[in-house]
């Protein structure tokens, strides 16, 4: 199944991808920066998603809040999220409304500092710590997605700071932050835009120049460090948090090659050929049959710079000994290691992918995150087109050998949620 | 700040807005007597089939509330000669996963393929719903994995507010006062026995509907529907009407321990309307004003005017007979009585003055504009075709809505925020650290207050 797919790049660096398809009068709007988390300097921890809240505060010819209205008036749906290495926007609309998108995104790309106020950065900033205390603080295992790349990247790399941010550093951000931020990385030609869906083409060309066209290019990103690591971890990392759970949690991960590479594709199918489905072996063994476990998956993160992770993430029963939870998922990858991979559960691992794939493509939206996505990482956004043979290709053999290379002792990194001890009050007599 | 810069694009109007419609729904009845739906969406190579049965938690017998639901998960469990892990296997080797589940009308089964594997999915998702063979260590497995999850919740503060907000809510007796998935006490009751004595009660031809959705005519999608479910006979009964009596009409407070929570998890409302109610658009247009989406009054309120929180929205939950309207946000422990404050300040105004017409045409061209987002895949319209006939919602919904949507006027609007809401009602219940929070709510004359643990459910032992 192949998706149209036009690209070009306006001479202030922006590049442009267009997707036409008419089947529903839907057009999706999505921006993809080339900055996250990874792009923070010492002590600004959580200002990257921090700033794209502020992306939402109005600019130059638009109100405080006046973004989500006019979407919303329009009959549309708009966000943006935050990750390591990008920070996205999109709108989705109906296509007679491609318009308004396109003028939001741009008066935002190029004049938002006249609308930046101490007060909007103060509202933002709670509101983000009210974000992490609902997603992190005050959820059961809500701290995994910090202090697992913090465990699995040098404390120097750019990945093994907290996304979110510590309170101290969210605390410290100041509108200085945000006009630096903003110079630095929120340019033409540090950003991707995709349009996908209803459209005309030479009309949506002509709607990119005029509202895009003059918005000078950035003065050039700073690059980020080498991030390239060593093959594997090179010795087993370990670290046990007792937190207020009724379960023990494990998350094991591994160091694996960067998404994209050739050598990712046959760990991409290992990690599903483990935890992707009913039918995988985590949940076969763990769930079904040794029934110590609620639930078992395995995933990868998708990092395309340096190096990747493959995690797999088993949920104990309530009363099962955290040592027999661990015990039982080494075992199973132990055992993948021994025995190899058969033909049948690749071939089941890339069935549902198969289906998966043509099923989340159907949606506009979709098809415009995907599209940045290959051309921000791969500076191709027609790779999207080929990817599904990528992971076609890849045989039972090549399976094996990734598992005997990437799944080996040292290169396991051990994050064990465990139940607190209850604590024990005296009571005076 | 709508002052035009010089050499800058204007703000722009929109363009002409292209005709958008509902995909065409081709019905009929096999001879015995299963309903047939057939959706063709011919852009991509997919098709959805979904199966609904009307037998959902409403018909969950006293006692053994989670038992709809326990029976749809063991559906997969075993055929004839195929169990656990290998009839999943023959699932996932055709591409697929067949989910099932249950909520209060019925129980479910939808398996989204790729169109050349259809016909032997479509087979083995028939045979699974005929004939399961409910392989008891299967059944005992995922009961016993029900009851893990019933004690992890204990220790979520989100999905416990919004039990425990249902469980205060309606009276003990009342089967929505329990949650679907069944509590601490019903759930060790379930037997396999039990499961088949529901699948044989409640599952047959006369309560199933099939739903075809995708790269098919309504022609192959009768023939598909025909071989699959056409030599299924069994006599099969529809659950039970369902009671929406609420647990009390005066206002009160609970509050549910969690030790040093630093946000309250906070839930406000009162029992609301059943889905065919008269009322019903403009219920859902006054609600989308009210706390529906990002730009409504409580959101703006708590998370931009005063950040309290991540986000705060409203809802009316739609059930055959009357269904939770609740208020829910999760704020900082310190500001839990200031953001209750806001939220009744919030309902009294929806009461207190009509919106304007610019609010209203906010709420009417949002709902009416992303009506046509929420139908891109064959999922999510199988799931709506499925939905319509659970609830009994009239065939012409979903190609009149979006005019009768713009049609509302202010007044109605009004009228059903003056009818609906009712701020003399209201049940407010908070999860968190109830030591810090207790001496705010105390002092604000809402109601009484009770403070109780996590682990009290006042349904037990009804």
């Amino acid at each position: 199944m192949q998706i149209s797919i036009e690209t070009y790049t306006l001479p202030n660096g922006l590049r442009v991808v267009l997707s036409e398809d008419h089947a529903t009068p839907i057009v999706a709007v999505n921006l993809w920066y080339h900055v996250g988390s990874a792009n923070e300097r010492e002590g600004r921890t959580g200002f990257a998603h921090l700033f794209e809240h502020m992306l939402f505060q109005g600019s130059a010819q638009v109100a405080t809040n006046e973004h989500f209205e006019l979407i919303q008036r329009a009959g549309g749906t708009l966000n943006g999220s935050t990750w390591l290495d990008r920070t996205n926007y999109y709108e989705i609309l109906p296509s007679h409304q491609l318009e308004i998108a396109l003028w939001l995104e741009a008066d935002r790309m190029a004049r938002l500092l006249p609308a930046m106020t101490q007060e909007k950065l103060d509202t933002q900033r709670d509101v983000v710590k009210n974000e992490r205390r609902w997603s992190v603080d005050n959820q059961p295992y809500g701290t995994w997605w910090e202090r697992l790349p913090a465990l699995c990247f040098p404390p120097d790399h750019p990945f093994h700071h907290s996304l979110i941010g510590s309170m101290e550093d969210l605390t410290e951000a100041s509108l200085e932050d945000v006009a630096a931020f903003f110079r630095t990385y929120y340019t033409p030609d540090n950003a991707v835009l995709t349009i996908a869906g209803d459209f005309d083409s030479i009309e949506a060309r002509q709607l990119v120049e005029r509202h895009f066209g003059e918005i000078p290019r950035g003065t050039g990103r700073p690059a980020l460090p080498d991030m390239s690591l060593p093959p594997t971890f090179g010795g087993r990392r370990r670290e046990v948090v007792e937190d207020a759970v009724v379960a023990p949690r494990l998350f094991l991960a591994f160091r694996i090659p960067p998404a994209g590479d050739d050598a990712w594709y046959a760990v991409y199918l290992l990690s599903a050929v483990l935890g992707s489905g009913e039918a995988c072996r985590l949940e076969t063994t763990l769930v079904r049959d040794q029934a110590i476990a609620t639930s078992a998956n395995a995933y990868t993160y998708d990092l395309t710079k340096g190096s990747d992770l493959l995690v797999i993430d088993v949920t104990a029963r309530p009363g099962v000994d955290p040592s027999a939870l661990e015990a039982a998922v080494e075992g199973e990858v132990d055992r993948m290691i021994t025995e190899g991979v058969g033909e049948a559960e690749c071939r089941r691992a890339l069935a549902l992918l198969e289906t998966a794939w043509v099923a989340e493509l159907q949606s506009a939206g979709s098809r415009a995150d995907a599209l940045s996505k290959f051309a921000t990482y791969h500076d191709d956004p027609t790779l999207l087109n080929a990817e599904l043979a990528r992971y076609a290709a890849v045989s039972a053999e090549e399976v094996t050998v990734a598992a005997r290379r990437y799944l080996v002792a040292e290169n396991r990194a051990t994050l064990l949620y465990v139940p607190q001890v209850p604590q024990v009050v005296e009571v005076a007599a | 700040m709508s002052a035009s810069l010089a050499g800058v694009p204007p703000r722009p109007h929109p363009g002409t807005p292209r005709p958008y419609h509902f995909p065409a729904v081709h019905r009929h009845t096999l001879p015995n007597g299963v309903t047939v739906a057939v959706v063709p969406m011919p852009r991509l190579p997919i098709v959805t089939a979904m199966v609904y049965v009307d037998a959902g938690a409403n018909a969950d017998p006293v006692g053994e509330e989670g038992l709809a639901l326990l029976t749809a998960s063991s559906l997969t469990e075993g055929i004839v000669g195929c169990e656990g892990t290998q009839l999943v296997e023959r699932f996932e080797q055709l591409g697929t996963v067949a989910s099932v589940w249950a909520d209060w009308e019925g129980s479910y089964a939808r398996l989204t393929v790729l169109k050349e594997k259809v016909a032997p999915a479509l087979e083995l998702l028939a045979e699974v719903l005929r004939a399961p063979t409910f392989p008891v260590r299967e059944v005992e497995r995922l009961r016993d994995q029900r009851l893990a999850g019933l004690t992890q919740q204990l220790a979520e503060p989100r999905g416990l507010a919004d039990e425990r907000f249902d469980a205060f809510l309606y009276a003990p007796t009342m089967r929505y006062a329990r949650p679907v998935r069944g509590m601490q006490e019903t759930v060790p009751r379930l037997t396999r026995e039990g499961v088949a004595a529901f699948h044989a009660r409640h599952y047959g031809p006369s309560t199933t509907m099939l739903v075809l959705v995708g790269d098919l005519t309504p022609e192959t999608g009768a023939q598909l529907a025909t071989t699959a479910f056409g030599g299924w006979s069994h006599a099969a009964v529809r659950g039970p009407a369902v009671h929406d009596m609420a647990a009390a009409s005066e206002r009160r407070i609970v509050l549910v321990d969690k030790p040093d929570a630093p946000q309250s998890e906070l839930r406000v409302g009162h029992v609301g309307v059943p889905r065919l109610h008269p009322d019903y658009l403009a219920i859902v247009v006054m609600n989308g004003l009210l706390g529906g989406f990002f730009s409504s009054r409580i959101n703006l309120n708590l998370r931009e005017k005063h950040a309290f929180t991540y986000g705060a929205s409203s809802s009316f939950e739609w059930r055959r007979a009357a269904g939770p309207f609740t208020v829910g946000t999760a704020v900082k422990t310190e500001v839990t009585g200031r953001a209750l404050e806001e939220i009744l300040k919030e309902i009294d105004a929806m009461r207190a003055a009509p919106p304007s017409a610019s609010e209203l045409a906010l709420a009417a061209d949002y709902l009416a504009g992303v009506f046509p987002l929420r139908f891109e895949s064959t999922a999510a319209v199988a799931g709506t075709v499925a939905m319509a006939e659970s609830l009994g919602v009239p065939e012409d919904f979903y190609s009149t809505y979006r005019e009768r949507v713009r049609a509302l006027t202010v007044d109605e609007v009004y009228a059903a925020a003056r009818t609906h809401l009712h701020p003399d009602r209201l049940l407010v219940l908070a999860v968190g650290d109830t030591t810090a929070v207790a001496p705010m709510l105390d002092g604000m004359g809402i109601g009484p207050v009770t403070r109780v643990a996590a682990e009290f459910d006042p349904t037990e032992g009804r």
